[in-house]
């Protein structure tokens, strides 16, 4: 399978995940005090898998084209399963923000886990995590990228619960892999009727892949959106949409850290990216694409309108996510691979910056999360603010400067052309004014008004990270925190250049072709018309929401919310998720349950009956057994031993040292004998 | 009846005799006693035969009472001895009281 | 002779009655004594039966040296005491008087049921002492030097035997 001529950066692509599994292994093996060394390690291990992802980007940059690497990995039989890895503008663009984003967030990781005791395991799993999730963008066959979805899944589960005694961290991620499973078991499905179906599972093979147009033909009709729709499960699960999105929320018990990088910027766009791999699939079925696309919408207002509610400041970034993920589902599904891996990218940053953000905040006040308790916080954490600032700009589309305006804008662009319906367009576009509205609640809550808690602040149940002098106010975090933080909001505001209308370099560069720039294409179509609108979305909402919450900020934690106090049942309902998660406690839940319990009684009293009766029955023997050894065996033996015993004191009296009575013994015998003797001898 | 009988007849009866004394009486003496009757009685055998016996000419019968003569005075001289010994050492010639055990 | 004379028959009663006594007198010194009378009763007997140097040699050995040393170690070992023991004993001694019946019942069946009731050998001859001493030089040679040499090893033999033990243990 060696086509001579690829360059040696495809050969060895698989450097890039192989070196952070290698890092995680190391740092598995290290004591919990190597502290600095596993810390080392991982940060070595993701600069080297960053100098390499930029490397294979500069390969594919010149000349879009698509390069793989396929080998033989194990029979079957007569037939080989075949493994490979591809390098095609999509992954190579994936690999440089995952390895920047990552290798920002490990750095941030030293200092705002430095006081936890179990540094050595987070790093060692952060590895884990970012190599298995290289190895899913790399992948050429959905098999490998089925392994490396699944160890991202297990990561994430151990990073959710990665402090496991408290309850609630461990519920969250029991939940978050259930739910993620579920989806799970729909891309497999898929994954297995397209193998039937198309006789392979790499993605492309000179012609013979799955995703190139010979196999492809093959599928028609049904089976083509019942696959697309399989493997849509897959990335439902994963990247939190509507009905699998209850774990996204509970899944910020983790450290913040870890919710910047897999809830927000990588493992949820997993789900997205699977989605832009099998594209080619997905596209033939419009149904599928249909279907996408209405997921996304209502993801997107949904998750949207739940965010408004919330008290955690971690929580509405989560909700955020949801409704972003929803977004670039919906991008995708209308618009086609390049939309929505755009809003993708983009959002990957500021999202992360968000996060880390947050992270910064939480640290600041030693543990609180509640922004009801927070307040006045610019005056402390200047840095953290800015940067803050910027990510949300980004997030809401703040228009013409900030990633998030052009990256929003070409997915209402393309829901507004699609032909199917107009309705997502409508929703994304009160999506947009939701976004920003929560958004600058949540910046009002938290960074403006009076400093809600008093300066010296009894330091809250250590849940984020053991402080180090309680009475200090609460302070800017230190330079690994601060520095990624910036570089975020560098790209998140560059970034946006990168695929604008006028030149749509992304765009082109993931179709393989050449682009142009030409700002003609700004007054194309309806486009201009759809700027202005977004703009205004964006500043009724920021307007809306300074106007509730910048205006008159509440002045202790337990005022009701300004919305809270306009419709408390609203509010309500917005605050528990539409109820979704009672929802599902009292049906599946409660299904699970009985399942569980119906086994564990079959698995008890049935399958552990045999052998209980069994050894009932053995032990029963046994008894019998021993019974008959000791009573009869036994008595019997001695018995026996004291008949002869016996006997032999009775012959014993014989030798009484008499000697008379030996001769009356002889005596007598002699005269038997003469007795016989003459008897015999009659005559 | 003939005079062999009546031999035979008298030494049966000295033996029957020395046989119960030998077994029946206590002292050790005593079963000496007994025995050199037994022996007496078998001598007497002998000399039946040899005078009324099938076989003429032959003093074998003599010669043997002779023999056996010899031997049962040494065999009373060695006994007897026996006898003081084991009195000398046991203060008693009551067999049922020497029984060759621990007291 | 031929036949059963009175001389042997009173000789025959003698000897039962003196035996018997031997061996149920109380006293100890009577059943030497009577020891002796039944020994005299032999050998008078093995003279009427024409073994003279039988009949002789008897009366010395038996008579004259036994029932002496017997009378000896009676003396010696007290004798005087007797032997308390009933005549006819119970328990397990009668055992003896029981076996001794047995046996003279069987050797009397014997006897009557065999030709010595019947019939008699030729006459013998008379085994005067020149002819003893031939046989006895002749015949018998190995059985005399036998016999010198047990009287001699019994001589030594009852010497030690009865010799006091020298006083070392007290």
């Amino acid at each position: 399978m060696l086509t001579p001529g690829i360059p040696a950066i495809v050969r060895y692509l698989w450097l890039i995940p192989a070196l952070p599994i290698v890092a995680a292994g190391v740092g598995a093996l290290l004591k919990q005090s190597r502290r600095k060394f596993a810390a080392a390690i991982a940060i070595a291990s993701m600069t080297f898998s960053l100098v390499l992802a930029v490397i294979a980007f500069a390969c594919v940059l010149p000349q879009p084209e698509r390069l793989f690497f396929n080998f033989q990995w194990m029979q079957f039989g007569s037939e080989w399963v075949k493994l490979g890895w591809v390098l095609d503008p999509l992954a190579a663009v994936m690999l440089v923000m995952v390895t920047f984003v990552g290798l920002l967030i490990f750095i941030y990781s030293v200092a705002y886990m430095h006081h936890d005791e179990n540094f050595t395991r987070f790093f060692c799993f952060l590895s884990l995590f970012a190599g298995a999730m290289l190895g899913l963008l790399i992948a050429n066959s959905l098999l490998l990228l089925f392994m490396c979805w699944e160890v991202v899944g297990l990561t994430s589960y151990l990073l959710i619960g990665f402090w496991y005694e408290r309850p609630a961290a461990a519920a969250a991620a029991k939940k978050a892999f259930i739910t993620t499973r579920i989806g799970d078991l729909g891309l497999l499905l898929g994954m297995v009727w397209l193998y039937g179906q198309s006789g392979t599972l790499l993605f492309y093979d000179h012609g013979a892949g799955c995703m190139e147009h010979g196999p492809l033909s093959l599928l028609t009709g049904k089976t083509l959106t019942g696959i697309a729709l399989l493997i849509f499960c897959g990335a439902v699960g994963k990247s939190g949409q509507l009905p699998l999105h209850v774990w996204l929320p509970d899944a910020m018990e983790g450290p913040t850290p870890v919710s910047a990088l897999i809830h927000a910027a990588t493992m949820v766009a997993a789900g997205v990216y699977l989605v832009a791999r099998v594209y080619p699939l997905m596209s033939l079925s419009t149904n599928a694409l249909t279907v996408i696309t209405w997921v996304g919408a209502l993801t997107a207002i949904f998750a949207a309108l739940v965010a408004v509610a919330q008290d955690d400041i971690k929580r509405i970034l989560a909700y955020s996510t949801v409704s972003q993920l929803g977004y670039m589902m919906m991008g995708i599904g209308v618009g086609g691979v390049a939309v929505g891996v755009f809003h993708l990218i983009a959002h990957a940053f500021f999202k992360a910056l968000l996060f880390l953000g947050a992270g910064s905040v939480i640290h600041g006040l030693m543990g609180e999360q509640d922004i009801r308790e927070m307040g006045g916080i610019r005056k402390w954490m200047p840095v953290t603010f800015a940067t803050y600032a910027v990510g949300t700009l980004a997030l809401c589309g703040f228009p013409l400067f900030f990633s998030g305006f052009w990256s929003k804008d070409a997915i209402l662009h393309a829901a507004y052309g699609w032909n199917v319906s107009r309705i997502p367009f409508y929703l994304g576009a009160v999506g947009a004014l939701l976004t920003a509205f929560y958004m600058t609640r949540q910046v009002c809550y938290v960074f403006f008004g009076a400093r809600r808690r008093g300066p010296v602040a009894e330091p809250v149940v250590p849940a984020e990270t053991a402080a180090s002098d309680p009475s200090e106010a609460a302070h800017e975090s230190p330079s690994p925190m601060t520095v990624p933080l910036m570089l975020l909001a560098v790209f998140a505001v560059l970034l946006g250049f990168i695929a604008t209308p006028a030149w749509p370099w992304l765009q082109a560069f993931l179709e393989l072709r050449p682009a142009r720039l030409d700002f003609g294409e700004l007054a194309e179509d309806s486009l201009p018309a759809l700027m202005v609108v977004s703009s205004l979305l964006v500043f009724a909402g920021l307007y809306l929401g300074w106007w509730m919450y910048g205006r008159r900020p509440i002045r202790h934690a337990g005022d009701p919310d300004a919305l809270e106090r306009l419709q408390p049942a609203l509010f309500h309902a917005l605050h528990k998720g539409f109820y979704i998660d009672q929802l599902y406690a009292l049906t599946i839940l409660r299904l699970a349950w009985w399942m569980a319990n119906l086994a564990n009684f079959v698995d008890r009293w049935i399958w552990s009956g045999i052998p209980l009766a069994v050894s009932a029955l053995v032990q029963g023997v046994g008894f019998v057994d021993s019974s008959l050894d000791r009573w009869v065996v036994n008595k019997g033996f001695d018995e026996g031993c004291n008949g002869v015993a016996g006997g032999g004191r009775l012959l014993a009296r014989l030798q009484n040292g008499l000697i008379q009575n030996y001769l009356r013994l002889l005596g007598a015998a002699v005269a038997a004998l003469a007795f016989f003797l003459l008897l015999g001898h009659k005559g | 009846m003939t005079p062999l009988a009546g031999c035979l007849l008298v030494s049966s009866m000295l033996f029957a005799v020395g046989l119960a004394g030998a077994l029946t009486r206590r002292n050790t003496i005593l079963v000496l006693v007994g025995i050199e009757l037994m022996l007496n009685a078998a001598n007497l055998n002998f000399v039946a035969f040899w005078r009324f016996g099938h076989h003429a000419g032959v003093s074998t019968g003599v010669i043997f009472g002779l023999f056996s003569i010899a031997v049962a005075a040494a065999e009373a001289a060695v006994g007897l001895a026996l006898i003081l010994a084991v009195y000398r050492h046991t203060k008693t010639t009551d067999l049922s009281l020497l029984t060759g055990r621990a007291q | 002779m031929r036949q059963m004379s009175a001389a042997f028959l009173i000789l025959a009663i003698v000897t039962m009655i003196a035996a018997c006594a031997a061996m149920t007198l109380r006293g100890l010194v009577h059943c030497a004594l009577a020891l002796a009378v039944a020994f005299a009763g032999i050998g008078t007997l093995y003279l009427s039966l024409g073994a003279q140097f039988l009949g002789l040699a008897q009366l010395l050995v038996y008579v004259g040296a036994i029932a002496v040393l017997i009378v000896f170690v009676i003396l010696l070992t007290r004798g005087g005491d007797g032997d308390a023991s009933p005549l006819i004993p119970t328990g397990l001694p009668i055992t003896g008087i029981v076996v001794a019946t047995t046996i003279l019942a069987l050797l009397a069946w014997a006897v009557f049921h065999s030709f010595a009731m019947h019939s008699l050998g030729p006459p013998a001859t008379p085994a005067t002492v020149r002819e003893l001493g031939t046989v006895l030089m002749a015949e018998y040679v190995l059985p005399l030097e036998v016999i010198g040499l047990m009287l001699t090893a019994a001589l030594i033999g009852a010497v030690v035997v009865a010799m006091k033990e020298k006083q070392d243990t007290q």
